[in-house]
């Protein structure tokens, strides 16, 4: 297998430019998938037949939970990468994905709060979805928490990686064991995520609108690792020359 | 090589009981967050009898973390780690070492304290056997466990707060699981299932974490 | 050229955004001494810190006998005896636990010899003393009595004269460059001029080359 690719990875000028390429790409399926996805559920899709129009939430609501347990993964592969081969990219992706997926848990958590008001008529359920997901947000704090508070940026990228590698192999065991907390105390309560089956008039928007999300994430997090190899590089001539080329054009 | 574990066991053993205070603290904050309940939710001994599982496990898990944050501070100022690291040996089996006397001095003592503050919140004779059970299990993954954040926070000046942060969250199954177990026990059902899930998380944690610990102190140590 | 014993290549170090310095190269060969002076922030000890292992370079590589530094933890225990600005002394701990336990750690040594290392640094009668109860001086000596003991060759040494007194810098001064003379290598830092240097010696200033 030809590993240049990976090893040139690692050069901030070649991920820059080649970032620079792909950023609008991502940015314009991001914003099409999630318009189309956006407009074909709360539009179109057929009426949930129990909860009425509130289950339109999922929109928004299983997307960002999706992204949410995703974004925590990768942090832990970046955090391998970035430890095991050294690679600064990898520390930068770490550190520039843990806000986003913070606030992707977030979402999930909002939402879903949202949902509970009128299919629980609570807006805090202790269910073991959500209350897997408020523990992920704790994690998530974590990762942020550390990465802000060791000065020295290549510390703090290792120590983060660490603590999300730690995180990830405990995730699975939090989840049962979340679940089993779950069942022992509320014995069948009314699961709302799991539908025995969607019809696909249901679930086609639902892709597109994970996809959107993945692309919106995608595109974000490009951005913020541009920003950061620039101010990382900022010795460096290359980086140099683009600020002036970027000021030129804005002024 | 086993030789060297053993003698940090000594070393550290000598260390804890030069300063026996230390040792104290853990148990005597245990002992007040337990008293504190009860003044907090009223003398009644049925509802107490009923929180008491998760009274016990969040006094405990508390006290261990409180413990934990002074674990590597010394070494890490006096220059020990910086020892450690340079030495030929692992430095995963020095940590597991290191956290091991830690536990064997305030987790075990934690354990053995415990059934008479369960008699003071009404548990059950019967309950006891999986009371200690389920902390002698259940602390050594939360002395491990926390030790990882400790790795990770101690060249931090107001390391304290942060490592709650970080690790809290990740004690969750050991709450869950010997809480569980505790319940099941009052309420007379088998609590081995809850008990076996410890055992193999403790094993998981006595396996993996030393290595995790080692990287964070690594990292600490070479900021 | 014979590989050296110890190499730094196009060694940089960032700290907190600021580069303390950056394309250091260095060749350290057996029997020399390296003294880098340089004003207070100028990476004195960051870059001893570089060379034991302690810390990673922002660029660059150090190795030891032509190899990665990285790739041979092993091979660099065995060589080298670190002592940092805090030597891992114990207060609670006696000068012959603290001494022992260093010794278990790094290289084994008999309980005659470190009696007569702490005797050589001029701790006769203080082995069985608290170390907190000790001077700063007295226990800056528990630290380097190790230089005392097993002889590793290669010694990085984090101002290792502070705190000592005149008599204990000459004494110290005179054990380092018989250390060199030997074959040994020995990289300090320092603020004094040395009076006793070997014949290897030379010195790095790192806020000359900044300038």
């Amino acid at each position: 297998m030809n590993w240049t690719w990976f090893h040139k990875l690692g050069s901030p000028k070649w991920f820059y430019e080649i970032s620079g390429r792909w950023l609008p790409w991502l940015a314009w399926a991001a914003a099409i998938l999630v318009s189309v996805g956006v407009v074909w559920g709360l539009a179109f899709a057929p009426e949930d037949y129990q909860q009425g129009n509130s289950f339109r939430i999922i929109y928004i609501h299983v997307p960002a939970a999706f992204l949410a347990q995703s974004v925590y993964v990768m942090l832990a592969v970046a955090g391998v990468v970035g430890l095991v081969w050294k690679m600064k990219l990898a520390d930068v992706a770490l550190q520039q994905a843990a806000p986003i997926g913070a606030w992707m848990t977030f979402i999930a958590l909002l939402t879903g709060a949202v949902w509970g008001k009128p299919t629980w008529g609570a807006w805090w359920v202790w269910d073991a979805r959500l209350t897997s997901m408020l523990i992920l947000l704790f994690l998530y704090f974590g990762v942020i928490a550390l990465g802000q508070a060791i000065s020295n940026r290549d510390s703090a990228a290792k120590a983060c990686a660490v603590l999300a590698i730690v995180g990830v192999v405990n995730i699975p065991i939090i989840k049962y064991s979340v679940e089993w907390w779950n069942t022992l105390h509320q014995p069948a309560t009314f699961k709302v995520t799991e539908k025995p089956a969607m019809p696909m008039e249901m679930w086609l928007p639902l892709l597109v609108m994970v996809l959107g999300f993945y692309c919106f994430f995608a595109a974000v997090l490009l951005m913020r690792m541009r920003l950061d190899v620039l101010r990382r590089e900022s010795r460096a001539s290359w980086v140099k020359s683009e600020i002036k080329s970027l000021v030129g054009k804005s002024a | 090589m086993s030789s060297v574990f053993t003698l940090l066991l000594k070393r550290e053993t000598r260390l804890l009981f030069r300063r026996p205070a230390e040792l104290a603290n853990p148990l005597v904050f245990f002992a007040i967050v337990i008293a504190l309940f009860p003044l907090a939710v009223g003398p009644e001994s049925q509802l107490l009898q009923t929180i008491s599982p998760g009274l016990v496990w969040v006094a405990a898990l508390l006290a261990v973390l409180l413990s934990l944050d002074g674990l590597f501070r010394s070494d890490f100022e006096d220059g020990s780690l910086e020892q450690w690291v340079v030495s030929p040996h692992p430095l995963a089996l020095l940590v597991l070492a290191k956290v091991l006397a830690h536990w064997a001095f305030s987790g075990l003592a934690l354990v053995l304290l415990a059934p008479l503050l369960g008699l003071m919140l009404g548990l059950p004779l019967g309950a006891m056997p999986v009371l200690l059970l389920s902390l002698l299990l259940g602390t050594p993954i939360l002395s491990l466990l926390g030790a990882v954040g400790a790795a990770l926070t101690v060249g931090l000046k107001r390391g304290g707060l942060l490592l709650a942060l970080l690790i809290l969250p990740l004690y969750i199954p050991v709450l869950i699981l010997g809480s569980g177990a505790l319940q099941a026990a009052l309420q007379g059902l088998p609590a081995i299932g809850h008990l076996l899930w410890l055992a193999s998380l403790t094993a998981l944690a006595v396996t993996l974490t030393p290595f995790a610990i080692a990287a964070g102190l690594k990292i600490s140590v070479g900021e | 050229m014979s590989t050296p014993f110890l190499e730094a290549v196009a060694l940089a170090c960032e700290r907190d955004w600021r580069l303390l310095f950056d394309k250091l190269d260095l060749r350290l060969e057996s029997g020399e001494m390296l003294q880098i002076s340089g004003p207070n922030g100028s990476g004195k000890t960051s870059l001893l810190r570089l060379l034991s292992g302690l810390m990673q370079p922002t660029a660059g590589q150090v190795l030891l006998k032509g190899q990665p530094l990285e790739a041979q933890r092993s091979e660099l225990a065995r060589n080298l005896v670190w002592i940092g600005h805090a030597a891992g002394i114990k207060g609670l701990l006696t000068a012959e636990e603290n001494l022992t336990w260093l010794c278990a750690l790094h290289q084994p040594a008999s309980r005659e010899a470190i009696w007569q290392a702490l005797a050589a640094v001029g701790l006769r009668g203080f082995e069985d003393v608290p170390c907190h109860t000790l001077s700063a001086g007295q226990q800056r000596r528990v630290g380097l009595a190790r230089l005392y003991l097993s002889a590793p060759p290669l010694w990085i040494l984090d101002e290792p004269f502070t705190a000592l007194d005149k008599h204990g810098v000459a004494q110290l001064e005179r054990h380092l460059a018989n250390h060199c003379e030997q074959g040994g290598l020995v990289v300090l830092t320092t603020h004094h001029s040395l009076l006793e240097k070997p014949a290897g010696y030379r010195e790095l200033d790192l806020g000359q080359r900044a300038a």
